[in-house]
């Protein structure tokens, strides 16, 4: 299985990975941890608004929504096909 | 009223806190704020085996810094107020992130009992939690229950009161380790913070240097100002972070996050949760979505969802505002004939009743329309529409949640600013709650539709409706593009994370949407009752006094007396009628001759070398003055203006402003225009004022009349121009 690294914003809809780093800080990266997305969580993406933006994924049996430009700071390891 | 014990709700969002505080209180609930900000502050009592227990429903959470201001206020009642027991309510379909709160109340050390709810969801989705176990590794009482249909209600109050009982509030503080790289550094501070006696009397000394070390700004604010301590900590704190960013990569912040979620998982993951089949309740919902967030389908429902709530919100509603307007009708009947013609009487029909009955009139709709969005709220809709609109209204330094407000004000026709600039409340962050508050009340609210809807039957004939369709486009244009202008000068800022949960579809339960839609309306009807009581009556005033001088009101009477006597002896009918038409043209005009000498005929008639620019006369000016009362005082007060009196209704005002002189379109559109977005009434300010500061309600008087005014003026001399 060859594994793969990708941003969160590259992810397509029913893709799934694992989070390898978060680089937020300050307020954003105080609310991406608060909602459970650290390290070794297991994401999928479940949709994206009608205009492509948020996007919305599920982790720890709850769906999600944030901005590309929030995603931007969240790197997943997916594998790739 | 002294109770024997205190207990606290605390919870995520979204984990059904409020239902189990509605379940456990009923009705015996008050809602207030907290000293100072803006959240909800909900209190109610029990009686659990002839004990009184006051219940404090704490703001939703999903952490306990100083972020937001629910986390600071949840945190501060619990240190503060030390409750005898906490009550974490979580959502057991998603343990782990529900207990990130739970682990920092039990490292604060609080007497906790931890409510497993929605476990009716949680077993039919074929997911299996060990309560037992569960407990026996947090140990804390743990509980099942379903907050909706009440079940493991009364468990759950009784180990909370066992907890309390035993421990006598006593706190005991967990800790648990954050690895080699913080522990040995919060060891240190520790031992600087007991040694310093640092807040050590409210706080556990470790949780302060957790605090410390996550960049709490509360705490750090207080230790500066407590000195040495302050420095000392900030040493250390700076030393840690250097080096967790070369060796680690990852800031303190990160790390004390990473540990917190181990730790939880290393609960979870002993065999408490097992899963036998698919997880059913979230599978619906994403199928629902898939529907409802759909690229085209989506934002269509969006639009029918929304029209559809407005068009039952006026129907519904418009019954029972009947009958609230036959009451205040039969009121000032029955008034009218208990006293003598006069002043008094004039106070109490035309100021009190007419003003007090005029916004209590809008009741039933507000009740109405309150159903319909706690509806949309409770069952999750309305975060999807803040995450379908967040694309669009960030373009606008806005933020997906202020689509509600803007609605609830009038985005549909018929809205209301004073719920819509409450509903403001829900935006997370202060910039683009101030955004919204302060852009919301442009919309066409049920006040300024009968007034567009007067001026569009008068000069657009046969085109009201879609005179009514390019004024609620224009005020959407012009909120948004104000909102735009605000944000890139005096709210400049950067746009706060969206980072939002999207709750799994639940169908609301019938208290729950009562209790909150009573809550409500009872707040706007408080309002009628006093602040508006008040208003009528200096409306009333100003338009009351100086009343005319003797020998004019002599005049009018031997005029108006002469007339009578003629079509008293008057023996045909058609003569008879004329005379009578006749007196009651002389009344008209005793009534505007009466107007215009009061205060406010007078402010309207020395503001008319300005407001002349505009098309406005003094009569428009008093409408317009009186309408920043509230809005419906505009039709009336040109009804007076114009001496129709009050027995011919709206269509015989338009009639007679189509044919007076004075008024053409460039008038009516400029009218239109100045109505739709000048200063918001005297209670949308008022709630303005107590949702952020009185400086920015003042703000928001000045700035929108001043543009209002622009614009009207632009549009009358472009119209006058254009007319030639």
């Amino acid at each position: 299985m060859n594994r793969q690294r990708l941003c969160l914003r590259e992810m397509a809809v029913n893709q799934r990975g694992t989070i390898c780093s978060v680089k937020a800080e300050g307020e954003l990266g105080r609310r991406i941890r608060d909602m459970g997305l650290v390290p070794n969580t297991e994401v999928t993406i479940v949709g994206r608004a009608p205009l492509k933006d948020p996007v919305a994924l599920r982790l720890r049996d709850f769906t999600l929504s944030l901005r590309n430009n929030e995603a931007d700071f969240i790197t997943v390891e997916v594998c790739g096909n | 009223m002294n109770a024997d014990l205190n207990i606290a709700l605390a919870g995520n969002p979204n984990a059904g806190k409020t239902t189990m505080f509605n379940a456990l209180t009923g009705a015996r609930q008050s809602v207030g704020n907290y000293p100072g900000v803006t959240v909800e502050k909900r209190e109610g009592f029990m009686n659990f085996e002839n004990l009184r227990i006051n219940v404090v429903d704490l703001p939703g959470t999903y952490s306990l810094t100083a972020y937001t201001q629910e986390e600071l206020v949840a945190r501060n009642y619990l240190v503060n107020e030390r409750p005898h027991a906490v009550i974490d309510i979580v959502d057991a379909n998603s343990l782990d992130r529900n207990l990130y709160l739970g682990l920092q109340f039990m490292e604060l050390g609080i007497p906790m009992v931890l409510a497993l709810n929605m476990m009716d969801e949680v077993r039919r989705s074929g997911k299996r939690i060990d309560t037992k176990k569960l407990s026996r590794l947090l140990h804390m009482p743990v509980v099942e229950t379903v907050a909706r249909t009440g079940e493991g209600r009364q468990e759950l109050i009784r180990e909370a009161v066992a907890c309390g009982r035993k421990r006598q509030g006593e706190w005991k503080p967990l800790k648990i380790s954050y690895g080699p790289d913080l522990d040995p550094v919060l060891l240190d501070m520790c031992s600087l913070i007991e040694a310093a006696g640092f807040m050590s009397d409210r706080y556990p000394a470790r949780w302060l240097a957790l605090k410390y070390l996550e960049g709490d700004i509360q705490i750090r604010h207080l230790a500066a100002q407590a000195g040495e301590i302050g420095e000392q900590l900030a040493g250390l704190r700076e030393k840690t972070e250097n080096h967790c960013r070369i060796t680690l990569e990852a800031s303190p912040e990160a790390i004390i996050a990473d540990y917190r979620y181990g730790f939880i998982a290393s609960v979870t993951k002993q065999g408490v949760i097992s899963s036998t089949g698919q997880k059913e309740r979230i599978i619906f919902s994403d199928k629902i979505d898939r529907v409802l967030t759909h690229r085209f389908f989506g934002p269509s429902l969006m639009i029918s969802v929304l029209y559809l709530m407005f068009v039952v919100t006026f129907r519904i509603g418009e019954v029972p505002m009947g009958w609230v307007e036959a009451f205040f009708t039969r009121l000032s009947a029955a008034v009218s004939d208990l006293t003598n013609p006069g002043l008094l009487r004039s106070l109490l029909v035309d100021g009190i009743i007419a003003g007090v009955g005029g916004v209590l009139g809008f009741v039933p709709l507000i009740m109405v329309m309150f159903l319909g969005i706690s509806f949309l709220e409770d069952s999750g809709y309305m975060a999807r529409m803040a995450y379908m609109m967040d694309r669009v209204l960030r373009i606008f330094g806005l933020h997906g949640c202020s689509v509600m407000p803007f609605i609830v004000s009038g985005g549909i026709p018929g809205g209301c600013a004073v719920p819509g600039v409450m509903g403001a409340r829900t935006l997370p962050s202060d910039l683009e709650k101030l955004a919204t508050l302060l852009t919301a009340p442009f919309m066409p609210c049920g006040a300024k539709v009968p007034v567009f809807l007067l001026l569009g039957g008068a000069f657009f004939r046969g085109s009201a409706a879609s005179v009514l369709f390019w004024i609620t486009i224009g005020a959407w244009v012009t909120a948004l593009l104000v909102a735009w202008v605000l944000r890139n000068t005096v709210i400049r800022g950067e746009a706060t994370p969206f980072v939002m949960e999207l709750p799994p579809y639940r169908l609301p339960t019938l208290k729950g949407i009562c209790i909150h839609t009573w809550e409500r309306a009872w707040q706007y009807i408080k309002k009628a009752g006093t602040f508006i009581l008040a208003i009528s009556v200096l409306i009333w005033a100003a338009m009351t006094f100086p009343s005319l001088p003797e020998e004019k009101m002599v005049s009018f009477e031997k005029e108006q007396k002469r007339i009578a006597a003629l079509a008293e002896s008057a023996d045909d009918e058609k003569k008879t009628e004329d005379l009578q038409a006749l007196l009651r043209d002389s009344r008209n005009r005793q009534a505007q001759a009466a107007l215009r000498y009061s205060l406010a005929g007078r402010i309207g008639t020395g503001l008319e070398p300005v407001s002349l620019l505009a098309g406005f006369d003094w009569r428009s000016n008093i409408a317009l003055i009186g309408g920043v009362a509230a809005k419906e005082v505009i039709v009336s007060t040109l009804g007076t203006a114009y001496a129709m009196g009050g027995e011919s209704g709206e269509s015989g005002l338009a009639e007679k402003l189509r044919k007076d002189p004075h008024w053409n379109v460039a008038n009516a559109v400029s009218f239109i225009i100045f109505v739709m977005l000048y200063s918001p009434c005297f209670v949308t300010i008022v709630t303005m004022a107590k949702e952020s500061s009185w400086k920015w309600a003042a703000f928001s008087m000045i700035y929108t009349t001043i543009l209002a005014f622009a614009l009207a003026v632009g549009a009358y001399q472009a119209g006058i121009f254009l007319g030639r």
